[in-house]
């Protein structure tokens, strides 16, 4: 039972800045962020690591935080959708979001964003294959798809991604 | 009126907070005296509750325990009827009823609480499908298990069958279908007999919540208060199953004294919230040999689960667009929403057209093929137009020309070139492609009488530095209620866009503007918005402070000046009918909706005949919409909706086991990835409704509907294959092409 399991203190380096926490370590990444360290911009979906909308950035690389236990994340880089942009200064990827109606009720928004920035990462001019393989773990019920596509194209021809959150 | 803002995609008014993850959703609030609450449900379908047992191993003293003698007021969820308890107290109708709620600040011990819950249930027969409910062998409500029926009769259409060379039957079938949110629902309250009762949550329509907590508090309309969150997404899935958790959360509320937050998880929110209603549709069709319809004879029969909630209404839309927008002299429609034992359907997207829909368009290519013409020429000799009359005997005043919106979907979509191609390409490639359309209607606003009775109002009111706040209970929940609503307000004033903004949804605070349903948001309280600014600028003429055509520096001035002197600066408007709108509850007939909006869809499939698979290739979707306020938008809704559409014709499979959905997660009920969705290219055509703001026309749910029989009329094309029920999974055309094999042999 959960009484029985000690806590135990783990510390990450979150957008930047070194946060810890005391949690379980089976407790999943996604309420430690969400929770502990109230960043409640990543979002969670489904809990099983089919939506996507839990996406952020562990040492480098996209991961569905609802998958990730908390002891795995000690001492890891985290970027999430709350350093995305700096300041008032949007990322490529979100101006583009805002400009092609990428976001409608904005749940798999944050998600989405990570995970197209992270395709632009790899891909700097992803072809429409690409693009759609590039965001198929990342669900939306609003969209049908066609304003994220367009949202990204338009993010890569803009063509600025240079914020660490966006790598 | 000066069109700045309307016509045009502004930017969305809560996009970025969106884009930065800032939005906050229900499950984002927290406060530090908070504890959570779960449900503990029923497992069997039907029966008898015996007792409730509280298992060993758990601190039972720490939580709060809420069941239906706790209510103070009455075990009801009221909707239309008041027949759904909220807490089963003594008989289990579903197998999802809701029976015990639990609280504690422990989330993981909550869960082993809730497990270790028994309801020890005698069991009871129980009735599972519509044909079982139909045969009445086994009473699951009322006196014969309907839920609610409709006949709608024009012409006589017994004596015109004498005068139809071919007659053409078929039954159709839809599934249910999951709403699927990406945010699930949730909840958060504080209770108590002084104070009243405060819910924050996920929902769509907040009087409809307010109205739910009334009577099971039995407290008065100002003791009650309803404030939305940020909303991920309804799609008809949040109008009226947020009233059951917030009543379930504001009873923990009440008892512990603490503010009580209930979130669902996936699995809970997709087995026991509402789904698509699953329907059974019968067509009996005759028509002349030059393929004039004669007479259509339309037996429908949806399924409303356990409990009344909206099938009543569901099943009225269903049924006013069973017959499509096609003249035909003669025509008898029978409906029926019949009880089962499965948690109530409910509102989904299209609500019961989608189901109607689908059986008439995929039963016209019958009939087409039954008279030897092509579904286009057949459609195009039925078509209605100007002057004539729908099934319900409602004159059409407006221009519809369906021939023109069908000439150019077929344009873009390369309709004619598409299908010789295929048909030379097809014999002998593994993966056949096909094409097909369908043309359809969608009633924009509530049914009938209903948008009189909802009586909807809508304030704006300004401040002292001049911007102006729109307050209405209608909410933003992805379809750009905010944006569209500060479009038409600054456009009414004259003032920039920047200078509106749309009041947080709190009963509280705003006044009923009616439901986030039923497409009528932007044209029904659209219109209401336009008025209230108007009257406001007109108490500003009135006062002598404003000449009409004003700029934007004598709008501000004009407000400090009227604040200072006389004090608070609102306007309100009410909704009133257009003139000359009849209809009879008694014999169903009459104007059904102010306008609809008209459409052609095509899509294109893939069959690939070695692993059953259809896929969506391409996709047009043509649609008269009267003015479109924010192109962005407007083309979003209607990618969203056929993207929706495209997964309830091919994908989302709802399993039932005995009244309960058995794949209830995301990895077994599968909705459509990015890399599923074709190119849907969407064109409107523009013929404004003279009592819409600007034109508008209701659009939210018109792309719900035409998908699905377009997609199966393409798989017809592709394969030979008449399928008659969505969805077309690769197992269902396994066997639909083993059956053609079999015939063949
Ligand atoms: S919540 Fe993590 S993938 Fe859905
Ligand atoms: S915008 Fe609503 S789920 Fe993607």
């Amino acid at each position: 039972m959960s009484e029985t399991v000690e806590k135990i203190e783990i510390a990450c380096l979150v957008n930047g800045e070194w946060r810890s926490a005391r949690v379980y370590p089976l407790a999943r990444l996604l309420d430690v962020i969400r929770g502990e360290m109230r960043l409640t911009g990543t979002k969670e979906g489904c809990g099983e690591g089919e939506c996507g909308a839990c996406a952020l950035l562990m040492n480098g690389a996209i991961v569905n935080s609802c998958l990730v236990p908390a002891a795995e994340a000690d001492g890891a880089e985290i970027h999430t959708i709350e350093g995305v942009a700096s300041g008032d200064q949007l990322s490529a990827v979100q101006s583009a979001f805002l400009e092609c109606g990428g976001a409608q009720c904005g749940i798999c928004t944050p998600g989405m964003v990570i995970a197209a920035a992270a395709l632009l990462a790899r891909h700097p001019h992803p072809g429409d294959a690409e693009i759609r393989e590039g965001l198929a773990g990342n669900l939306c019920r609003c969209t049908g798809y066609q304003k994220i596509f367009t949202s990204v194209v338009r993010a890569c021809e803009s063509g600025r991604e240079k914020s660490p959150g966006n790598r | 009126m000066e069109e700045k803002y309307i016509g045009h995609s502004v930017e969305r008014k809560e996009g970025r907070e969106k884009v930065t993850g800032r939005a906050r959703y229900v499950d984002d609030l927290a406060f530090p005296d908070m504890v959570h609450g779960v449900t503990v449900r029923s497992s069997v379908a039907r029966g008898r509750i015996l007792g409730i047992r509280y298992g060993d191993g758990i601190p039972w003293n720490e939580f709060t325990i809420v069941t239906a003698k706790d209510i103070p007021g009455a075990n009801e969820i009221a909707l239309i009827l008041h027949d759904q308890p909220c807490l089963a107290s003594e008989f289990i109708n579903h197998p999802e009823e809701p029976v015990v709620l639990l609280a504690h600040p422990d989330k993981y011990l909550l869960e082993e609480a809730r497990r270790a819950v028994r309801i020890d249930v005698e069991a009871m027969p129980a009735v599972f499908t519509i044909e079982d409910s139909l045969a009445k062998g086994t009473i699951v409500w009322g006196e014969d298990n309907v839920l609610k029926a409709y006949h709608v009769d024009k012409g006589d259409v017994d004596s015109a069958w004498a005068a139809a060379d071919v007659i053409v039957e078929g039954e159709y079938r839809t599934g249910a279908q999951e709403q699927l949110y990406i945010e699930n629902q949730g909840m958060i309250a504080v209770a108590n007999p002084t104070d009243g009762v405060t819910v924050w949550g996920s929902l769509q329509c907040p009087y409809y919540v307010h109205k739910a907590l009334m009577p099971l508090f039995g407290l008065p309309a100002e003791k009650i208060r309803v404030i939305q969150a940020e909303t991920g997404g309804g799609f008809g899935g949040k109008e009226e199953y947020p009233s059951m958790i917030a009543a379930h959360a504001a009873l923990l509320a009440w008892k512990s004294g603490k503010r009580v937050k209930i979130v669902y998880d996936r699995a809970e929110d997709m087995v026991a919230t509402t789904k698509r209603h699953p329907s059974r549709t019968r067509h009996r069709t005759g028509v002349t040999r030059d393929g004039k319809l004669v007479a259509m004879d339309i037996d429908l029969a949806i399924d409303g689960g356990a409990y009344a909630t909206l099938s009543a209404v569901v099943l009225s839309r269903a049924t006013i667009h069973s017959a499509g927008p096609y003249v035909c002299p003669n025509v008898r429609i029978r409906s029926q929403a019949v009880a089962t034992n499965a948690p109530p359907h409910g509102a989904f997207r299209g609500f019961g057209a989608p189901q109607s829909v689908f059986a008439i368009e995929r039963h016209l290519d019958q009939v087409a093929r039954a008279v030897n013409l092509t579904p286009e020429e057949l459609r195009r000799r039925n078509f209605l137009r100007k002057d004539q009359t729908t099934a319900t005997g409602q004159i059409i005043h407006e221009d519809v020309n369906f021939s023109g919106l069908l000439d150019r979907a077929f344009k873009e979509s390369d309709y004619h070139a598409k299908r010789a191609r295929f048909e030379k390409e097809n014999p002998g490639a593994t993966v056949k492609r096909g094409i097909g359309f369908s043309s359809f209607m969608h009633g924009a606003g509530f049914t009938g009488s209903g948008e009189v009775y909802l009586a909807s109002v809508v304030e704006v009111e300004a401040t002292a530095e001049g911007c102006v706040r729109v307050l209405a209970a209608s909410t933003e929940i992805g379809q750009g209620a905010n944006t569209i609503f500060s479009q038409i307000a600054a456009d009414a004033l004259g003032i920039s866009y920047d200078r509106i903004d749309v009041a947080q949804p709190d009963t509280g605070a705003v006044p009923n503007s009616g439901p986030t349903v039923a497409s009528r948001t932007s044209m029904v309280v659209g219109n209401l918005v336009e008025k209230a600014a108007l009257n406001l600028k007109n108490t500003l003429v009135e006062s002598g402070l404003l000449c009409d055509a004003c700029t934007e520096d004598e709008f501000v001035r004009a407000c400090k000046r009227y604040i200072e002197t006389r004090g608070t600066l609102r306007a309100r408007a009410k909704y009133e009918p257009p003139p000359g709108l009849h209809w009879d509850d008694t014999t169903y007939s009459g104007d059904a909706y102010g306008t609809y909006a008209w459409a052609v869809y095509v899509a294109e499939v893939a069959v690939d005949t070695v692993t059953y698979e259809a896929r969506v290739s391409d996709f047009v979707a043509v649609q008269e919409i009267g003015k479109v306020i924010h192109p962005v938008l407007a083309a979003g809704q209607i990618e969203g909706g056929v993207a929706q559409a495209i997964g309830m014709s091919l994908y989302e499979n709802v399993v039932w086991r005995e009244g309960r959905m058995a794949n209830g997660q995301m990895t077994n009920y599968i909705m459509p990835t990015a890399a599923d969705i074709p190119p849907i290219r969407v064109f409107f055509e523009e013929q404004p409704y003279p009592f819409g703001p600007h034109g508008a026309k209701g659009i939210g749910e018109l792309p719900m509907d035409g998908p699905a029989p377009a997609i199966l009329n393409a798989i017809e094309n592709a394969t030979g294959i008449s399928l008659r029920e969505i969805p077309a999974t690769p197992e269902v055309l396994m066997e639909a092409m083993a059956e053609k094999a079999g015939a063949l042999v």
